[in-house]
């Protein structure tokens, strides 16, 4: 029969595959390559993979100094920075996370599991003295919580000698900070702790809806002052009231 | 192409492999197992042609039934309103002697006030609302802005020392050792003073002199508090940031400026008025 010799044929050719290991290497990675640019290549050109949204800016100095100390305690571990477009979600933390309010996001703080509350949305939601209150010591406010204690975050003198060349490295991942920004990287944090500085205004310019005070409510300018900066900003820089579901619907 | 070989006990093809007399069996996979597959197959092509799937050149398919993520929260979270939209517009409308007046108002206003405390209120003032040092007790008779319905109703609404709300409640007072307006005996004095109002203390007349130049402007004569001014009442015992004399004279010294969030943009009016009653009701505000 026909049929039955077709298929034999082509056991027999899938026989000198499985015998070649060279030849099932190289054709197996032809298969994983095919399958990978399939989904992943479109990512980068879909329209709505890559949807801009007003109001999203890079991290001002102070900003992405907070948000390295937050990923080098670890605080990813235990909480999300995604709330997913389901009702719960969004009646409990706010509107759902936008792609493009991580853009800048290098790396990006989504996660798959809470053991703490999502933070995508937390700016604004307590006020700076419950932040530092919560750092010093989580179970002071909240009995029932299982945060360990970050109280040497109150202690330690932000270290931002080296600040202008995170936002170098940020550039060349593709962070849009212009050379002024770069410059003007040091100054820029004296003048988010302190809304009578000179710079103040200019650093408004430079990072619209920026956040301006003295955030721990100590002298000195504090890791405390650079993490609060940062959690006092998440979520806060799109305008939902102007923001089109039904145009960005998917 | 050799002659394919029949086992002679299984009457099943073998694979000519042969090794010391063993021959291999080419058994066939199950048919209820090859049909199965294949099926698989044919749904994974349904499923990338009725959902959102291959990519084009500027978007992907959107699939023939239309889903959206984003238009299927909208849409559960329509629903969910409508389904009680009756009632948050009756408590909308209603005063807030009308929702305890009606029973029906009143059981949903009590059960939404208690969902929304324990999402957005009670990280600062407890599960239960008896708060913390810094972050006040809701279940006391002492009401720093005010225990009736239409004061906490203006409280949540507005925030306390919200910068980004206009008509968010303020007041500050003076660092006054921070800022040298006393030394640190006149705040051990007046201190001192203070605590004597609600009858911890032992006054002075230089205490007492202190005060009523510096502090019972705001705090009044007695200790009774001024509450148009944002001055707590400091005869009742009842202390925010600790009633030791070291958390009086820091204070002093530095002063406090508790804040908090308001919610307008967060909570609808109708959200803001059950949480009001949920408040009033836990601790018979005034």
């Amino acid at each position: 029969m026909a049929n039955e010799s077709t298929s034999q044929s082509l056991l027999k050719r899938h026989a000198k595959i499985e015998r070649n290991a060279t030849l099932l290497l190289v054709l197996a990675f032809v298969v994983v390559t095919i399958g990978g640019i399939v989904e992943i290549a479109p990512l980068f050109y879909l329209q709505n993979t890559i949807e801009k949204v007003a109001g999203v800016r890079p991290y001002s100095p102070l900003e992405l100094l907070g948000r390295q100390i937050y990923v080098r305690e670890g605080c990813y571990v235990c909480h999300s920075q995604m709330i997913r477009p389901m009702r719960d979600e969004v009646e409990r933390y706010g509107h759902y996370s936008l792609a493009a309010e991580s853009m800048y996001d290098r790396p990006f703080q989504w996660g798959s599991k809470r053991t703490g509350p999502d933070l995508a949305r937390v700016g604004g939601r307590y006020s700076d003295e419950w932040h530092a209150d919560h750092m010093e010591d989580p179970r002071a406010l909240v009995p029932e919580s299982v945060m360990p204690a970050y109280p040497w975050l109150a202690e330690t003198k932000l270290d931002f000698k080296y600040v202008a060349d995170h936002l170098r490295a940020n550039r060349v991942l593709g962070v849009p900070y212009s050379d002024e920004m770069v410059a003007m990287a040091v100054t820029d944090i004296h003048a988010q702790v302190d809304p009578d500085h000179e710079e103040a205004e200019a650093l408004l310019e430079r990072y619209p809806g920026a956040q301006q005070r003295n955030f721990d409510g100590r002298d000195k300018i504090t890791e405390l002052d650079a993490m609060i900066a940062y959690m006092q900003m998440l979520g806060t820089l799109v305008d939902f009231s102007t923001y089109d579901a039904q145009a960005n619907a998917r | 192409m050799a002659v394919p070989e029949r086992d002679e006990l299984t009457g099943t093809e073998t694979t000519q492999h042969e090794w010391d007399g063993i021959t291999e069996l080419d058994t066939p996979l199950p048919r209820w197992w090859l049909w199965t597959f294949y099926i698989t197959i044919i749904w994974g092509i349904g499923y990338t042609i009725a959902y959102p799937a291959w990519p084009l050149v500027t978007s992907a398919t959107e699939g023939v039934l239309g889903y959206s993520s984003r238009m299927q929260l909208a849409e559960t979270i329509e629903a969910h309103e409508a389904s009680r939209q009756e009632i948050t517009q009756r408590v909308g409308k209603a005063d807030f002697s009308e929702i305890e007046a009606d029973t029906e108002l009143d059981d949903f206003a009590q059960a939404g006030g208690a969902a929304i405390f324990r999402t957005y209120c009670s990280q600062c003032h407890g599960a239960g609302g008896a708060g913390a040092p810094g972050y006040p007790n809701l279940r006391d008779d002492d009401w720093l802005w005010g225990g009736a319905h239409e004061d906490i109703y203006l409280t949540i609404r507005n925030g306390i020392r919200w910068a980004e709300n206009e008509e968010t409640r303020d007041s500050a007072m003076p660092a006054f050792g921070a800022d040298e307006i006393l030394d640190d005996a006149q705040i051990a004095a007046v201190a001192d003073h203070a605590l004597s109002l609600s009858g911890a203390g032992e006054a002075s007349a230089e205490g007492a002199e202190i005060y009523a130049e510096n502090c019972a402007a705001c705090h009044g004569d007695n200790g009774e508090g001024v509450r148009e001014l944002g001055g707590p009442k400091l005869s009742d015992g009842i202390w925010l940031y600790g009633g030791e004399r070291e958390d009086v004279i820091r204070t002093i010294t530095y002063s406090r400026a508790g804040a908090m969030p308001s919610w307008d943009t967060r909570l609808t009016e109708a959200e803001i008025k059950q949480v009001t009653h949920y408040v009033h009701s836990r601790a018979a505000g005034e």
